[in-house]
């Protein structure tokens, strides 16, 4: 392959990467600083997708809007909406064990596949959005659109990263560290627990919106099938764990490593004879599972195993 | 009234029942090793596909189909214990949550890379309903689903009230700590907690496949419905799980009669219903009906 | 042979690495009451759950009856002779009371389940019109009796109790040890460790007192009521009965 070549699969590759890292520490300020499981990471996503693109998207008749907004309010809207969704979920099961919420998790995310399907007047069913435009395209074009893009989700990382270690080096976040290591303790020394949870929950779903209305711009056209559910949130669990839960950089770096693993078996399968090919994504999918038991088993710790932020003894109490 | 008999309430049996078989096991598994088993319906698919190929192989009817499905069914669970959830039995349980749906997964794209993903049927051809008193018509299949989950019931009755095994697996429920100090062999509750619980998976996957057809999503679809069941149900109450499996089941075809001239939800809204019961169960009852353990 | 049922020599034990116990030396005579008795945060409960297996030992030697059990597996005492009634969550509470006591069975069959379950409801009469109601619905004392009943029908040659009377009002806790004599004479050696500590010595044929993970006073039950310095430090004050 020649280089150029290389170097735009290496975009398209950081544009993912960058999208799966953005969820990746949106799962690690619930999982990760919270304890929080969230099994439908994919239904934030969607939120998210379909409030950037019904916002961003030119006018048309065959769904709500498009209302042709600037793609900036669009993100912040998508953000808005998922975490609106995120809070309504955690009033109801922070309160409960882990599974209860990765239970209810599941079921909201299917909720919203089914009105996605359902509401046609609103996201038009099955045929999806299209017309979604991306940043600066007016300026851009081709192989420089790209490299915009690719910029820009990461200005977008950077930011989401940035905010998860405020966050995390908050009083805030040492508030909800010792809520997860544990949860008596520090309810007996007079912080609400449930509160705490909640507020985490719903900053982590904010961000997973985010990631999803990316998405959306990048694809340009969004439908119930560009995705597949349970592959987004079966991925960023692995690039969590794997990256080290707890950690912003592990985070992002378990993104990039998992999605490159993931990126790779599609070459490796490639190779395998015809009637083996149609059947190539669910081996994928498989590898993947298995690397996540791997991972869980072997390596629970991750790339980079969670530190606690150093104690600024005098600024903070 | 008798449309509703006929078209919504024995259909609603018929799923309530196949929603119990399956969350059964999802309460049993949530009692006595305290997590959520997100890879439950994905043993049913393994056991339909089970069943599929003994039905194609062996010429058999898929009834008769159900032995073969109930022993691959068992050892795909006990596997999976012992590759996947054993190692973590140390952690906090939520790690075991993640295991199990990585094992989804994985149960799934074997299913997928093994059989495709056409859906595929048991039997094809029409079967005419029996048809009682002259108003009451009831598909054969049904009435074989509803009578096979009557008899299954009695039976999980018997053994959880009156057999050791039983009396053990509820004892390592209530209190696995006191369970062990009083000698009894936790190991062994948990492996037999697997094979009752896969194999009333199975039973219930077969049963999908004879109601519709068999498909990849077979299993992982009734998750919802099955955890639903199984909170309603209480936590660690298996006999509270078959009841919440009919309420839900039934609840999902009721809501779609026209009671008031249009139905209460879209048909396409139906698997809304479960989660509907499971947030105002989790809202309002967490212990679900039959005081189940609230973890 | 020896009429010691437990014989603990030089016993240390505790958690991971972290003895809790020092060199500990007891002993239980068959059919007797022995008391473990001190501070709090002496090793009391670290001494019974290192007879029966649930903590790690470093050294010394522990038989019963003649065997070594040093090292042995809590599954593996049970058949061999002993029951254990925690101090708390001792019964299961979803479970009949009739399915309490059966379970009580299952890892060491008696020779006649139904004799031994009708010998345990005579020594607890309370629980005979109680027996299909579920453990948890019933009042901290008959829970206590569930948990002692339903460790008695292994059969076990010697019990070990950890603070049976915890949270007990006064009149309830005569009626416990009242009983706990009964079960002694019925053959059974109880070994146990008790915060009402003036109560159990009255009752106890034999006691030791722990201080900081080792031995530090022993005598029978009368003697160390009698000590003075056992008294002052460890009975609250005031003069002997």
């Amino acid at each position: 392959m020649e280089l150029p070549g290389i170097a735009f699969y290496l975009v398209a590759f950081l544009t993912m990467g960058g999208i799966y890292a953005i969820l990746c520490l949106a799962l690690n300020m619930q999982w990760g600083f919270g304890g929080l499981f969230n099994a439908g990471i994919a239904g934030f996503y969607a939120v998210g997708a379909y409030t950037g693109a019904i916002l961003t998207s030119a006018r048309s008749t065959a769904h709500l809007g498009g209302f042709d907004l600037p793609i900036v309010v669009g993100l912040i809207c998508a953000g808005l909406a998922s975490g609106i969704v995120g809070w309504a979920i955690a009033r109801i099961c922070v309160r409960l064990k882990a599974d209860y919420l990765a239970m209810a998790s599941i079921g909201i995310a299917e909720i919203i596949r089914l009105a996605i399907i359902n509401e046609e007047w609103l996201t038009n069913g099955s045929l999806g959005i299209s017309r979604i435009p991306r940043p600066l395209e007016a300026f851009y074009s081709g192989r420089a659109a790209e490299v915009v893009f690719v910029v820009f989700v990461w200005l977008v990382v950077l930011v989401t990263f940035l905010v998860a270690r405020r966050l995390q080096q908050s009083p805030w976040g040492r508030v909800m560290r010792a809520i997860r290591d544990n949860e008596e303790a520090a309810a007996s020394i007079g912080k609400d627990v449930q509160r705490f949870r909640t507020e985490t929950f719903v900053v982590g779903s904010i961000f997973m919106g985010v990631a999803g209305a990316l998405s959306a711009h990048y694809f340009k056209f969004f439908s119930p099938d560009a995705t597949e559910p349970l592959l987004i949130t079966f991925l960023a669990w692995v690039m969590l764990i794997a990256g080290g839960s707890g950690n912003n950089i592990g985070a992002i770096a378990g993104a990039l490593a998992i999605w490159a693993i993931w990126s790779l078996t599609e070459v490796v399968t490639q190779q395998l004879p015809p009637d083996w090919a149609t059947r190539s994504s669910y081996i994928r999918m498989l590898l993947i599972g298995l690397l996540l038991q791997f991972v869980l088993q072997r390596f629970r710790s991750g790339l980079f195993p969670e530190k606690s932020p150093k104690l600024r003894i005098g600024r903070e109490n | 009234m008798i449309d509703f008999i006929n078209f919504y309430l024995i259909p609603g049996i018929t799923l309530g029942s196949i929603y119990a078989l399956g969350a059964v096991g999802v309460s049993m598994i949530f009692g006595i090793l305290r997590f959520a088993h997100f890879a439950h319906g994905d043993l049913m698919t393994v056991g339909a596909y089970a069943a599929l190929t003994a039905v194609w192989v062996l010429g058999i009817p898929a009834l008769a189909a159900i032995p073969v499905a109930i022993v691959v069914t068992c050892l795909v669970a006990l596997v999976a214990d012992k590759l996947f959830y054993k190692p973590l039995r140390d952690l906090p349980t939520i790690y075991t949550v993640i295991a199990s749906f990585g094992v989804a997964l994985i149960l799934r794209s074997i299913v997928q890379t093994v059989w495709g993903t056409d859906s595929q049927v048991y039997m094809t051809g029409f079967q005419k309903p029996m048809i009682f008193l002259d108003t009451f018509r009831v598909a054969t299949r049904h009435i074989q689903i509803i009578v096979a989950t009557a008899v299954l019931t009695v039976a999980l009755h018997y053994f959880l009230n009156h057999t050791r095994l039983g009396k053990s697996m509820r004892a390592v429920a209530d209190d696995p700590d006191l369970a062990a100090v009083a000698g009894l062999d936790t190991e062994r509750v948990i492996r037999w907690t697997w094979i009752i619980g896969a194999a009333l998976a199975a039973i219930a996957g077969v049963f999908v496949g004879l109601d519709t057809d068999v498909h990849t999503n077979l299993g992982w679809n009734l998750l919802l419905p099955m955890f639903a069941a199984a909170l309603l149900g209480g936590i660690g109450k298996p006999l509270g799980a078959i009841v919440g499996g009919l309420i839900i089941g039934i609840a999902e075809e009721a809501c779609t009669y026209p009671f008031f001239g249009d139905s209460l939800i879209a048909p396409s809204y139906k698997s809304a219903v479960a989660f509907v019961i499971m947030v105002l169960i989790l809202i309002f009852r967490p212990q679900g009906l039959f005081r189940g353990r609230l973890m | 042979m020896t009429d010691r049922v437990l014989d603990v020599r030089d016993v240390s034990a505790g958690y991971g690495k972290m003895p809790i116990i020092k060199d500990i030396n007891m002993h239980v005579i068959r059919q007797r009451i022995v008391t473990i008795i001190g501070p709090n945060g002496a090793g009391k409960s670290t001494l019974l759950k290192a007879v029966f297996g649930l903590n790690q030992h470093f050294s010394g030697e522990i038989a019963f009856d003649g065997t070594s059990i040093f090292n042995a597996r809590t599954a593996d005492l049970v058949p061999l002779g002993i029951s254990a009634v925690p101090q708390t969550h001792n019964v299961f509470p979803s479970l009949s009371v009739d399915e309490n006591l059966d379970v009580g069975t299952f890892a060491a069959p008696p020779p006649d389940a139904a004799a031994t379950k009708a010998k345990i409801l005579d020594l607890f009469p309370d629980l005979k019109d109680k027996l299909r109601q579920q453990a948890g619905q019933l009042s901290g004392g008959q829970r206590q009796m569930v948990a002692v009943g339903r460790a008695l029908m292994s059969d076990p040659k010697l019990i070990l109790l950890d603070e049976p009377t915890a949270g007990l009002s006064p009149a309830y806790l005569e009626v416990i040890f009242d009983l706990l004599q009964q079960v002694r004479d019925s053959g059974v050696s109880i070994l146990m460790v008790e915060q009402n500590a003036k109560q159990a010595l009255r009752i106890a044929d034999y006691a030791y007192v722990l201080v900081n993970g080792e031995n530090a006073y022993e005598g029978t039950g009368a003697e160390l009521l009698a000590d003075d310095e056992v008294r002052r430090s460890f009975l609250g004050g005031g003069m002997a009965p």
